[in-house]
């Protein structure tokens, strides 16, 4: 890795930013013998600015919502060459092209069976194009398009259950992920590279412009993130919770206090609990609370 | 070997013979029976092929566009919406210069919906990068199949094909043809060695992001490669001959009684059949009319339509598609190849027909060339129905 890394230095992507460490240590994790689809969008735009790309693997860019599609193509093309079972195919892109516009070919990709790996590194708005909110975007969260106001305190609605609408369609594995905890991220990165079929992994990176965080705090946001249990980490297998990261739960406002684009709710006590109702919805409905040792 | 055959069945049995690693397609009629047809002969075993049944247009381009970029030939097939809906890949595919073959089932554009025959989807996406070739009968849609995978693959070229064929008139007619046997194609369309692919023994990145310091040299770039390609059609037409035995000239356009005409109909696709009926017809009664054919609409044959119609003192464009505000479409682009000229047609009259499926009869051409007089038409629409167009919604 040190030697002949994949994704090499040298990229433009910011200072801090979550989503260039999660993508080295997926195409670490999953190496060599790999060709990636990428969509539109930040990592994109950082890694492969001509005449220069940061990539040691084979990697194609085509548009915005169809790298999964363009995968599909990819790994169809494998089969017919014979060389399937030698390549790994990971198709990834943002939470906007995951969530939002490539919802459908992503959707048909897992349903269709592809040896595939979809990774979406999710940071949780459109931050390619300043800032505007997604799918993916939290309850109350101040962006571009769902700014606060008189009338608003941020983004209506929570986000969107992308993983489960993935585990859905009853593929052998879906996972979340954090850049907060790497070993995490590569272990769930080889074991999906090792199952063959669809596979969805969605890791949380952390975006230091759009969620106005000082750079050198990408971390410990993302940790505090899964340790409020507003980011659960979850594996599962055919449509089944088969193991989850449990937690003793912090209070939200110890991640929300962390970044500007929660500063509004600070004062707000009412909008804090809802924020926390979130948070125990997911400690509850992903059994992640980790019980004192009697 | 001559055989009796339904065009879409005629497309699938070629596109089988040209072997095709990858093929996606969804479903949109009348494209429908030559996606059908190579499903079963992948179903069957008689094709080796990889079938993505995808969820929309959109993904079917995106498929052959990862097939072709890790070194398969691939194709595709669609019409109408569908076209338009795969447009933002079209377009990207083209960017990419990647020998993609697609057929394009020509038919009309929602609203109102409409399943019949015009040429205003692929006529839409002309500003792609994509070669255009249309036909006027299912021999030339068969032959342009593979004419479309050589240019295509042209180490020259490496730009995408769209071949486009009428709906219906042609996906749904049964005709006689001349189906390429197995060792002919091999020996004209040799096994596709792709120039750049994604193996992961020589990593490459494809789809980098060019900023104001790259982007227009790739757009020139594909221009030159279009202008020069007019050439290179004309040497693949002529290797095509020697093996097939059908000559197709320059592959730009088809002179029909043109040398001494004095009234021309330009037009594109199955439409010239019933046109060239009706010259024989005023021809045996003594009166200079012909057909000029275009065939490559992309690159669009400029210099080509100045030496046949130069001395031609009327013109008719006969248009299948409208650019509503303009202008019909071809029928600006053959002006435009006598602006500044000194030798041209006196007359270049526009005519649109046909559209959404209105037939264009023997009669319909009868009446092109009579209105095609001393004075230039352009906006004029034939066969239209007064009693529609009457107003409903008045004060």
């Amino acid at each position: 890795m040190e030697n002949n890394p994949l994704f090499k230095s040298g990229h433009t992507a910011c200072a801090g930013c979550g989503q260039a460490v999660a993508a080295r240590l997926v195409i670490e994790a999953a190496g060599a013998n790999t060709i990636i689809a990428n969509s539109t969008g930040c990592l994109e735009v950082f890694s492969t600015k001509y005449p220069e790309t940061a990539w040691g693997v084979p990697w194609i860019h085509s548009l915005f919502e169809n790298s999964a599609a363009v995968a599909s193509g990819v790994e169809a093309a494998l089969i017919y060459l014979g060389k399937k079972d030698t390549t790994n195919v990971i198709a990834q892109g943002g939470d906007g092209s995951t969530g939002d516009i490539g919802l459908q070919a992503i959707s048909g990709m897992l349903e269709r069976g592809h040896d595939i790996l979809y990774v979406c590194y999710d940071n949780e708005a459109y931050m390619n194009t300043g800032v505007q909110r997604s799918g993916l975007t939290p309850f109350d969260t101040n962006t571009t398009t769902s700014p606060v106001g008189a009338l608003s305190s941020g983004n209506l609605r929570p986000k969107k259950p992308v993983p489960e609408i993935f585990a859905a369609h009853g593929i052998p594995y879906v996972a979340t992920a954090s850049a907060g905890f790497p070993q995490d991220l590569t272990r769930k990165v080889k074991k999906a590279i090792s199952i063959k079929g669809p596979k969805y992994i969605q890791v949380h990176v952390p975006c230091p412009l759009g969620w106005r965080h000082e750079s050198n705090q990408m971390l410990p946001v993302a940790r505090m993130a899964v340790e409020t249990g507003l980011y659960p980490l979850f594996e599962y297998e055919f449509g089944v919770i088969t193991a989850r990261k449990q937690i003793m739960p912090k209070p939200v406002e110890e991640y929300l206090k962390m970044q500007g684009r929660f500063k509004h709710l600070l004062n707000n006590p009412g909008e804090i609990k809802k924020v926390q109702d979130v948070a125990d919805n997911n400690i509850k409905k992903y059994n992640l609370k980790l019980e004192a040792q009697g | 070997m001559k055989e009796f055959l339904e065009g879409s069945h005629a497309i699938a049995e070629i596109i089988k013979s040209c072997q095709p690693g990858v093929i996606s397609a969804y479903p949109i009629t009348p494209q429908t029976h030559i996606v059908e047809d190579l499903a079963q002969m992948v179903s069957s075993g008689e094709l080796k092929s990889q079938f993505v049944n995808v969820e929309s247009e959109h993904s079917a381009a995106s498929v052959v566009l990862g097939g072709s970029a890790t070194g398969v030939r691939v194709y595709t097939a669609t019409s109408s919406q569908g076209l338009f809906l795969m447009q933002e890949v079209v377009f990207n595919i083209a960017g990419m210069r990647l020998p993609i073959v697609m057929t394009c089932a020509n038919r009309a554009i929602s609203a109102p919906i409409n399943i019949w025959n015009d040429q205003q989807d692929s006529i839409s996406l002309r500003d792609s990068g994509w070669f255009q070739i249309y036909a006027e009968d299912n021999q030339e849609a068969v032959d342009f199949h593979l004419i479309a995978y050589r240019l295509a693959e042209d180490k020259r070229v490496m730009l995408p094909v769209m071949v486009c064929m009428d709906g219906f008139i042609l996906t749904h007619g049964m005709e006689t043809v001349d189906m390429p046997e197995q060792d002919k194609v091999n020996k004209f369309l040799p096994a596709y060695k792709p120039l750049y692919k994604l193996d992961t023994a020589d990593p490459i990145s494809m789809g980098l992001l060019a900023d104001p310091d790259y982007y227009m040299e790739t757009r020139f770039a594909i221009q030159e490669t279009m202008r020069e390609s007019i050439g290179y059609l004309f040497d693949i037409s002529k290797e095509f001959n020697n093996v097939f035995g059908r000559d197709y000239k320059d592959l730009l356009v088809e002179e029909y009684q043109v040398e001494d005409a004095e009234k021309v109909i330009v037009a594109m696709g199955s439409v010239c059949g019933t046109i060239k009926e009706v010259v024989d017809e005023q021809r045996a009664k003594g009166k200079k009319v012909g057909l000029l054919r275009i065939i490559s609409y992309r690159p669009f044959p400029y210099a080509r339509i100045y030496e046949a119609l130069k001395d031609v003192p009327k013109v008719a464009v006969l248009d299948k598609s409208v650019s509503l505000g303009a202008y019909a479409p071809v029928a600006v682009e053959v002006k435009s190849a006598f602006f500044g000229k000194k030798k041209g047609p006196k007359v270049i009259s526009s005519f649109v027909g046909g559209l959404g499926g209105r037939d264009i009869t023997m009669e319909t051409i009868h009446e092109v060339f009579r209105r095609l007089g001393a004075k230039e038409v352009n906006f004029d629409f034939v066969d239209l129905k007064p009693e529609l167009l009457k107003e409903e919604y008045g004060e």
